[in-house]
């Protein structure tokens, strides 16, 4: 044969090798596959990381959701008038028409207004310090205060008829501790002001408005009787129209006060406490960044396991270079191959902080609620962690001679 | 005859001046089969290596299935391997993990068939090789000859136009050994041209055409 022979170069192009997707994402996977314990023990690290950070999102999802069950079991149509204060500093007073002003509103359902009982204070006896309130205020109350607030009483009834000609005094929640009253009957009665008055109730504690749990509750005839109280409410707590409350509320203080609309401050308790309820579900900074401590050592056990896996698969890097795969071949072989590792991780952790949530709600009582973005935030916080732990292993692995990395 | 693989004057430089290949010039023929022999060292296993585009040389052209290589890409070259270059190799590489029939499967891989039209081609592949009845089996539960005779399924499932084989049968008894050079003999019949690199005469001998190295130069090339 002579060197004249060389055939003319054939027409057409080289036809280049070819890595679909599908075939990719299967030879990623024969890695982890062929060393399952140690992907197991590599994926760990995320999965733990993945786990607290769905774990602290989780529960303070719950928590937050619980609160605002509670919130709505309250409803939140509950709307509160009180007098705001003068352009100096002096406290607005409400007209005493501001409580039928108010009820003959039409979105209106219920109202109940408190009135400050200045000059009193309650004690257990004489006998004590007349400095020791307690921190404990007086107002009178109608009758139907549980209702309209959407509490109900611990023990005893609520102020009612006969305490309007009698000296009777229900304790809001903290009162009753305060003053070490647990229980109505038997005679249970507090000195408030000079006279003695019977207990005939304890409220549960208000969620709406907890100010009220450090009151005393007495009827507005004996407040002004003994105490000269003035018929100008205080605070008065209404019930609007579910689909009205923004209506209601914009029409409250010229109603109030038809004169002076100024004066009055309109509020709706639900509000501040939804604002509580979405503070409460700010997951804390603090363990989200342990969370991620965990990640980042996850993330480095990853790239250690890429790098060892590299070494040791030269034969198998070789080979396939041999059969055909270009350098971004193999790049993208081991790229994928620490992502799937890595997303694998964080499925697993997505499922070991849905179970911490779940346990904690559980002895919490409180509803289970992991947010629906954690479902696709935690595989993907693992494949883009995978990836970038993969960055460096993947280039050394596509650097290797095809020869040399055969030759071991 | 057409050529499928032409080497002219082709020199491999490693660093320091190591000479592994010395101006080395060869035609092989489609479908010829061809014995490479020589002492360890004397640059068979580069030659391999040129021919087969895992390496460029430092000095001189490679034509292989009519392609001059001067000017091609990595990209291209790997495009060869996987559509027109299979490759044998004394220690298999087999992938322990996988069966025979997805070892063999994976010569295609980067052909870009799917998986199907793979395994389809892999088990033709092991029928001719003679181990049909050993598909699903993992290599570590095979001989050493029939190891090798799923790398040379592996390496025949694209059919390809040149087989290039380092020492097959290097680390094989002598009757696996004659089985396998039988096996690749018998690949003539399909077509496919054949370089085969051996250190023992008696192999070497069933050859037609035999090429004699040494210190990165051809120094005979016989042919019957």
């Amino acid at each position: 044969m002579s060197t004249a022979a060389v055939a003319p170069a054939r027409p057409g192009r080289i036809a280049p090798p070819r890595l679909p997707a599908v075939q990719l994402f299967g030879t990623a996977l024969q890695g982890p596959r062929t060393r399952r314990l140690r992907a197991a023990l590599s994926a760990l690290g995320i999965a733990i990381g993945i786990g607290a950070m769905v774990a602290v999102v989780g529960v303070s999802a719950s928590a937050q959701a619980n609160l605002l069950a509670e919130i709505d079991s309250l409803g939140t149509n509950l709307l509160t008038v009180t007098p705001g204060q003068t352009f100096l500093g002096a406290n607005e007073v409400l007209p005493s028409t501001a409580v039928p002003m108010i009820r003959h509103m039409q979105q209106v359902n219920s109202d109940v207004a408190v009135y400050q009982v200045s000059g009193a204070n309650v004690y257990r006896s004489p006998l004590v310090p007349v400095s020791e309130t307690g921190g404990l205020g007086v107002v009178a109350a109608g009758e139907n205060l549980p209702q309209v607030l959407g509490t109900s009483l611990a023990s005893g009834h609520f102020l009612d008829r006969v305490s309007d000609g009698f000296p009777e005094v229900v304790l809001g929640a903290e009162a009753a501790s305060v003053l070490q009253i647990s229980q109505v009957g038997g005679h249970v009665m507090v000195y408030l002001g000079s006279t003695w008055f019977v207990v005939v109730g304890i409220l549960r504690p208000v969620l709406l408005d907890s100010n009220l749990d450090s009151e005393v509750f007495i009827s507005l005839p004996v407040a002004e009787r003994l105490f000269g109280t003035q018929p100008n409410p205080s605070e008065i707590y209404l019930r609007a129209d579910v689909s009205h409350v923004p209506h209601v509320a914009g029409l409250l203080a010229p109603t109030a006060d038809p004169q002076n609309a100024s004066g009055v401050n309109v509020s709706r308790p639900s509000d501040t406490l939804e604002a509580r309820a979405a503070a409460k579900g700010q997951f804390t900074t603090l363990l989200l960044g342990l969370g991620a401590v965990a990640l980042l050592v996850g993330a480095i056990g990853i790239a250690n396991i890429m790098v060892i896996s590299v070494l040791e698969r030269r034969g198998e890097i070789g080979l396939r270079r041999a059969l055909g795969a270009t350098k971004r071949h193999i790049w993208a072989q081991f790229l994928a191959e620490s992502a799937l590792l890595a997303a694998l991780g964080g499925i697993a952790g997505l499922l070991l902080g849905a179970g911490a949530t779940e346990i904690y709600s559980q002895a919490k009582n409180e509803p289970f609620v992991v947010p629906l973005y954690a479902l696709i935030a935690a595989p993907a916080a693992g494949f883009v962690i995978g990836a970038l732990a993969g960055l460096y292993p993947a280039a050394k692995a596509a650097q290797l001679s095809p020869t040399e990395a055969l030759r071991s | 005859m057409t050529v499928a693989l032409a080497l002219d004057a082709v020199s491999k430089e490693y660093p320091g001046e190591v000479f592994a290949l010395r101006g080395v010039s060869i035609e092989v023929g489609e479908g010829e089969q061809l014995a490479v022999v020589g002492p360890s060292g004397s640059g068979k296993t580069t030659l391999l290596t040129v021919m087969g585009t895992l390496e460029r040389p430092s000095e001189g052209g490679v034509r292989v299935a009519g392609h001059d290589l001067a000017r091609a890409s990595d990209r291209e070259l790997a495009g060869l391997r996987a559509h027109t270059i299979g490759f044998v190799f004394q220690d298999f590489h087999l992938q322990d993990s996988i069966t025979a029939l997805d070892n063999v499967a994976l010569g295609l891989l980067y052909t870009g068939q799917p998986l199907s039209l793979r395994r389809a081609a892999a088990r033709a592949a092991l029928e001719r090789v003679g181990l049909s009845h050993r598909l699903t089996h993992r290599p570590g539960m095979l001989s050493g000859g029939e190891r090798q005779r799923v790398a040379i399924a592996r390496a025949i499932v694209k059919q390809p136009l040149i087989v290039l084989a380092d020492e097959p049968t290097g680390n094989l008894d002598s009757k696996a050994s004659g089985d396998v050079v039988e096996l690749l003999h018998g690949l003539a019949s399909d077509g496919a041209t054949l370089v085969l690199i051996t250190h023992e005469d008696s192999i070497a001998a069933g050859f037609a055409r035999r090429v004699q190295m040494r210190d990165g130069q051809i120094v005979s090339d016989e042919s019957r």
